[in-house]
C-alpha cells in the first residue's frame, strides 16, 4: 500500500524538484539516482507480492478527490486555450465536453458515490510496473546523455528546455504507475489524460510547424479516446452505479458490454490502433528517448492494458471477435506497410503498432491461452522496442541520418552500437528470441480458438520477418572502410543500452521463470487454468539460445585459412574493390540498396485500406451493442 | 534410445540420401534434356573436390554465417525426425535460412545481396504455407508433434489436399528449382552470376551443398508428413512429388520476383487458406 503511493508520488515529487535544478551535472545525478530509486522500489513490489494474490486497498485521504478535480480543471483549462490558440477548435470542443461531463459528475453525483477500493495490485500490475519502473528509468537516463547532444549539436537554434523535459518525463512515470494501480475508474481516467497531455507537450518539443502539427494530432485522437473512456464510466455509474475496475469486469461478465466497449474505444485510441494509428507515426518527430518511453514501451501499454482487463469479459463475444478483427487487421497491415519504410524510427513505429495490434488480437479473443501470449508480447516487446529505439537514437546522432540505407557499415564503424542493435532485431523476429516465443504462442492460440484468426498473424509474421531481415543485412554489409563514429560517447548513454541487449537475452533464458512466476499466476486467478511451454521446448528453446550465443565465439577463426579477395562487380574492379569498370569504359561505384517494393507495399496505399476496413469494424462494435 | 538413434541415423544417413537424391535429379533432368548426364555420385565428388580448394572470401566473418546455417539445418532435421513439436521445426528452419541469407548480406558483394534480398522475398512468400500447413495438420490431429502426427490412422492428404498441392507450390522455391530459382540457381546461366553463393568458395561452398542435402531431405520428411500413416505408400509418393519438381524444373522458365511472391500468396490464400476454412467448418 504504502510502495503504490511512493511509486506513485516519488516520480512526481523528483518532477517538481528537476525543475527547479539549473545544473546540468546536479540534475544528472538527480535523474540517475531517482532512476536507481524507482527501479529499486519496482523490483521491491514484485518480491514483496511475490507469493501474494491480487490485494485491493481503501484509502481515506480527505479532500483528494476535490483535488483531483481540480487539477482536471487546470488542465482542461490549459488545453482549451491551446487549441483556441492554435485554431484546433475540435480539441477545444473535445476538452469542453469532457471538462463540462466531469464538472456536471462532481457537483451532482459525487457525494452518492461508493468507492471500496481506490488501489489495487496484482501480477499484471506487476509486470506493468517493472516495465515502467526499470525500462522507464533506463530511458531517463539515457535522455540525459541524448538530450544534451540534442541541444549542442543537432538543434542549435531551439531553446534548451531540459529541466522542463525532465519534468515531463517524470509527470509521465508518475501517471502511469497511476494507471497501473488505480482500481478506481476515475483515478484511471485522471491518470490517463495526464499521460494524454504529457505525450502532447513531448511530441510538440521540438517547437517545429511539423512537431506541432503532429502534437495535436496526437492530442485530438487521446481526447476522442478520453471522451470515450469519461463517458464510459459516467455511463457505469448511471446503471450500475459502480466506478471500479475490479467490479466493472464482473458486471461486464453478466453483461453490462457497454461501458466495456467505451474503455476498449478509449483502448484502441491509446494504442494507436487502425483508423487511429496515423498519431503513433506523427508523434515520431519527438525525441527518441520520449519515443522510446512513450510511443513503444509503455504508454502505448496503457491502451492494451485496460483492453486486457476486459479480456475474460471479452471472451467469446461478437465485441471481442470485432476487437480481434481490428487487432489483427492492424497487425497485417502495419507489417506490409513496415516493408516500404527506409526511415528507421517510422519503421521502428509500424512495427510497435503492428506488435500493439497483436495485443489487441490477443485480448479481443480473450481466452486464457492468449491472455498468457498477450503477457508475453507486452514484456518482450517493451524491452526489445525500447533497446531498438534508443540504438537508432545513438546512430542518428552519430551518421546524422535516419535513413536506413545509410546503415551500411556500422558494424565497423559503431561496433558497440550495431552489436547491440543487431540484438535488439533478433529478439524481435527470430528463434528463440522473446518476440517469437510470443508470436508463437499467439499461433497456439488462435488455432485453438478459431484458426480464420491465425490467418492474420502467419501472412503479417512472414512480412516482418522480411523487413527485419533486410535492416539486419543492411547493418551487417560493409562498402566503404569506414572511420569510427564510435568515439566519444559517453557511458551514460551506452550503459542504459547494454542493460536493456542484456536483458534481451536474459529474458529468454529467463522466459520459464517469468512465465511460472508472473504470468500464469495471474491467468491462473482470471481464468483457473492456466498453461505453460511443455518441459520439452522449453529445454529446445535453450539448446538454441546456447547455439546461437556461440555465434560470437566464431569470431576466435576470424581471419584464418581464408584469402581475402575483392567481390566480384561482373567487370574489372579498379583500385579499392568497390570501383569497376562499366560498360565503354567508364568508372562506377559500386553501390547497393535494399528492395522496399513501395509499388506493391507503399504506405499509401495500403494505410487507406487499413483505416476503411479497420473504421467498418468499429462502426460495427458499436452496432453489435446497440442492436 | 530410439530417439536418439533417429538423430544419429539422420545425422549420418540424411546427406548420403541427399547426395544421391540429388545425383538422380541431376541424371533425370540430363534424359530429360536428351544427354546422358554425370554418375549418380557425382555432387559428392563435387563437396569433396571442393574440400581441397583455397577459401576466397570478401569478408572475413562471411564463412561463420554459412557454418551457423549448416548446424542449425542438422539440428532442425534432428528435432523433425526425432518427431518434436512441428511448429517449433518450422522456426528452426527459418533461423537456418536466415543464417544463410545473412551470409549472403554479409559478403558485401551487390549479386549476393540482391540474392540474398530475393531469398527473403521467397521466404516472405512461402513461409504462410509451410505454417498453415502445420495449422491444418493440428487441426485434424489435434497436436503439433510430429510423433502425433504420423500416428494418425488416415492419410493427412485426405484432409488437406489444398495444402498439399500450395506446399508442393512452394516446393520448387524450397529446392531453388525453376521457375523460383530467383536467390541462386546450379543452373549456369544464372542472371545473378551464382546469386547468394556468389562470394563463397571452397570448404564454405561445401558446407552449403551439404547444408542442403539435410534440408532436402526434411522437406521431404515434411512432404511425407501428407502421407505417413502408411510407411511405404508415404516414401513412394513422396519420391513421385520430387520427381514432379524435377519435371517442373526442367519445363518452366524462371519467373520474375513478383510473381513468385504474388502468385504463392495467392496459392496461399485460394488453396491454404481455403482448406483450413472448409477443415474449421467440417471439423466442429
Amino acid at each position: 500500500m504504502y510502495l503504490l503511493s511512493f511509486l506513485i508520488l516519488f516520480p512526481l515529487v523528483t518532477a517538481f524538484i528537476l525543475l527547479f535544478l539549473k545544473n546540468d551535472k546536479v540534475r544528472a545525478i538527480a535523474i540517475t539516482s531517482a532512476a536507481v530509486i524507482l527501479s529499486a522500489g519496482s523490483i521491491a513490489l514484485l518480491i514483496i507480492n511475490f507469493h501474494r494474490e491480487a490485494q485491493y486497498f481503501s484509502l481515506e485521504v480527505p479532500y483528494i478527490d476535490k483535488a483531483i478535480f481540480f487539477i482536471e480543471t487546470l488542465l482542461a483549462g490549459y488545453i482549451f486555450y491551446m487549441g483556441w490558440k492554435y485554431k484546433k477548435y475540435i480539441i477545444s470542443g473535445l476538452i469542453l465536453a469532457q471538462f463540462l461531463i466531469t464538472a456536471v459528475f462532481e457537483t451532482r453525483y459525487r457525494h452518492n458515490i461508493m468507492v471500496d477500493h481506490v488501489l489495487f495490485v496484482d501480477k499484471f500490475s506487476i509486470i506493468m510496473t517493472l516495465i515502467i519502473g526499470v525500462i522507464g528509468s533506463l530511458i531517463c537516463v539515457y535522455a540525459i546523455g541524448y538530450m544534451k547532444d540534442y541541444h549542442s549539436q543537432h538543434n542549435k537554434a531551439l531553446k534548451d528546455n531540459r529541466r522542463f523535459f525532465s519534468f515531463l518525463m517524470f509527470v509521465f512515470l508518475s501517471a502511469m504507475f497511476g494507471i497501473v494501480f488505480s482500481n478506481n475508474l476515475l483515478w484511471l481516467y485522471f491518470f490517463w489524460e495526464i499521460t494524454t497531455l504529457s505525450s502532447f507537450l513531448l511530441i510538440g518539443y521540438n517547437k517545429t510547424q511539423e512537431a506541432s502539427n503532429n502534437a495535436f494530432k496526437a492530442l485530438e485522437f487521446n481526447l476522442l479516446g478520453g471522451l470515450a473512456f469519461l463517458i464510459g464510466i459516467i455511463y457505469l455509474y448511471r446503471f450500475y452505479g459502480v466506478v471500479e475496475l475490479d467490479k466493472a469486469v464482473y458486471l461486464g461478465k453478466l453483461g453490462a458490454l457497454v461501458p466495456v466497449a467505451l474503455i476498449s474505444f478509449a483502448g484502441l485510441t491509446k494504442s494507436a490502433q487502425m483508423p487511429f494509428s496515423s498519431w503513433l507515426l506523427g508523434a515520431m518527430v519527438a525525441p527518441t528517448p520520449v519515443s522510446a518511453l512513450l510511443h513503444s514501451s509503455t504508454m502505448v501499454k496503457a491502451g492494451v492494458y485496460v483492453i486486457l482487463r476486459f479480456a475474460s469479459v471479452l471472451q467469446g463475444s461478437m465485441l471481442g471477435f470485432i476487437i480481434a478483427l481490428i487487432g489483427g487487421s492492424t497487425f497485417l497491415i502495419t507489417s506490409l506497410i513496415a516493408i516500404s519504410q527506409n526511415d528507421a524510427k517510422k519503421a521502428l513505429a509500424y512495427s510497435t503498432i503492428a506488435n500493439l495490434g497483436l495485443i489487441v488480437l490477443c485480448a479481443g479473443v480473450g481466452t486464457y491461452e492468449a491472455m498468457w501470449a498477450a503477457m508475453l508480447l507486452i514484456i518482450f516487446h517493451a524491452v526489445t522496442k525500447c533497446l531498438l529505439f534508443l540504438c537508432v537514437g545513438a546512430i542518428e546522432h552519430r551518421i546524422h541520418s535516419r535513413d536506413i540505407e545509410d546503415m551500411s557499415g556500422l558494424i565497423i564503424s559503431m561496433p558497440k552500437i550495431s552489436i547491440m542493435m543487431q540484438i535488439g532485431m533478433v529478439g524481435m523476429f527470430l528463434a528463440p528470441f522473446g518476440m517469437l516465443i510470443s508470436k508463437w504462442a499467439v499461433l497456439k492460440a488462435l488455432v485453438d480458438f478459431n484458426p480464420l484468426l491465425a490467418v492474420f498473424v502467419i501472412f503479417g509474421s512472414s512480412a516482418t520477418l522480411f523487413f527485419w531481415v533486410k535492416w539486419l543485412g543492411k547493418i551487417i554489409t560493409v562498402v566503404n572502410t569506414e572511420q569510427d563514429l564510435e568515439e566519444g560517447m559517453s557511458k551514460i548513454e551506452t550503459i542504459p543500452l547494454f542493460i536493456l541487449a542484456f536483458l534481451t537475452v536474459g529474458l529468454c533464458g529467463l522466459f520459464p521463470f517469468v512465465s511460472t512466476a508472473l504470468i500464469q499466476p495471474y491467468v491462473m486467478e482470471i481464468y483457473g487454468t492456466t498453461l505453460t511451454m511443455s518441459q520439452g521446448n522449453i529445454v529446445i528453446m535453450s539448446i538454441m539460445l546456447a547455439m546461437v550465443m556461440l555465434f560470437p565465439l566464431s569470431f576466435i577463426n576470424y581471419g584464418k585459412r581464408v584469402k581475402v579477395v575483392d567481390a566480384y562487380l561482373g567487370g574489372a574492379n579498379i583500385e579499392t574493390g568497390t570501383r569497376f569498370r562499366g560498360a565503354s569504359g567508364s568508372i562506377k561505384n559500386m553501390a547497393m540498396k535494399n528492395y522496399y517494393m513501395e509499388k506493391y507495399f507503399g504506405e499509401k496505399k495500403l494505410y487507406r485500406f487499413g483505416i476503411l476496413f479497420c473504421f467498418i469494424f468499429m462502426v460495427f462494435m458499436f452496432m453489435v451493442l446497440v442492436k | 534410445m530410439k530417439i536418439f538413434l533417429m538423430i544419429i541415423a539422420y545425422i549420418i544417413f540424411a546427406p548420403i540420401l541427399g547426395a544421391v537424391l540429388s545425383g538422380l535429379d541431376r541424371r533425370v533432368t540430363a534424359r530429360m534434356q536428351g544427354r546422358v548426364g554425370p554418375p549418380i555420385l557425382q555432387p559428392l565428388y563435387d563437396v569433396l573436390k571442393l574440400m581441397q580448394k583455397d577459401s576466397l572470401v570478401v569478408r572475413r566473418s562471411q564463412n561463420f554465417y554459412i557454418a551457423f546455417f549448416l548446424m542449425f539445418i542438422i539440428f532442425t532435421g534432428a528435432l523433425f525426425f526425432s518427431g518434436k513439436d512441428l511448429l517449433l521445426v518450422i522456426f528452426a528452419l527459418t533461423l537456418a535460412e536466415i543464417f544463410f541469407v545473412l551470409g549472403g548480406y554479409k559478403a558485401s558483394s551487390p549479386y549476393s545481396i540482391i540474392g540474398s534480398q530475393r531469398a527473403m522475398i521467397q521466404m516472405m512468400a512461402y513461409e504462410p504455407i509451410v505454417i498453415l500447413a502445420a495449422v491444418g495438420m493440428y487441426m485434424v490431429t489435434k497436436s503439433f508433434y510430429i510423433t502425433d502426427i504420423i500416428s494418425y490412422n488416415k492419410p493427412l492428404c485426405y484432409y488437406l489436399p489444398g495444402l498439399l498441392f500450395a506446399f508442393i507450390y512452394i516446393l520448387t522455391m524450397k529446392f531453388s528449382k525453376s521457375p523460383f530459382d530467383l536467390a541462386y540457381s546450379h543452373h549456369a546461366h544464372q542472371e545473378l552470376v551464382k546469386g547468394m553463393t556468389t562470394e563463397f568458395s571452397g570448404r564454405s561452398l561445401a558446407m552449403i551443398e551439404v547444408a542442403h542435402w539435410y534440408e532436402n531431405i526434411l522437406l521431404l520428411g515434411f512432404v511425407w508428413l501428407f502421407f505417413a500413416n502408411n510407411i511405404l505408400i508415404g516414401v513412394a509418393l513422396t519420391l513421385l512429388v520430387y520427381f514432379f519438381t524435377i519435371l517442373v524444373d526442367n519445363t518452366f522458365a524462371r519467373v520474375k520476383w513478383e510473381m513468385a511472391l504474388l502468385s504463392t500468396w495467392i496459392v496461399g490464400l485460394v488453396f491454404g487458406v481455403g482448406n483450413i476454412i472448409v477443415l474449421f467448418f467440417v471439423k466442429r
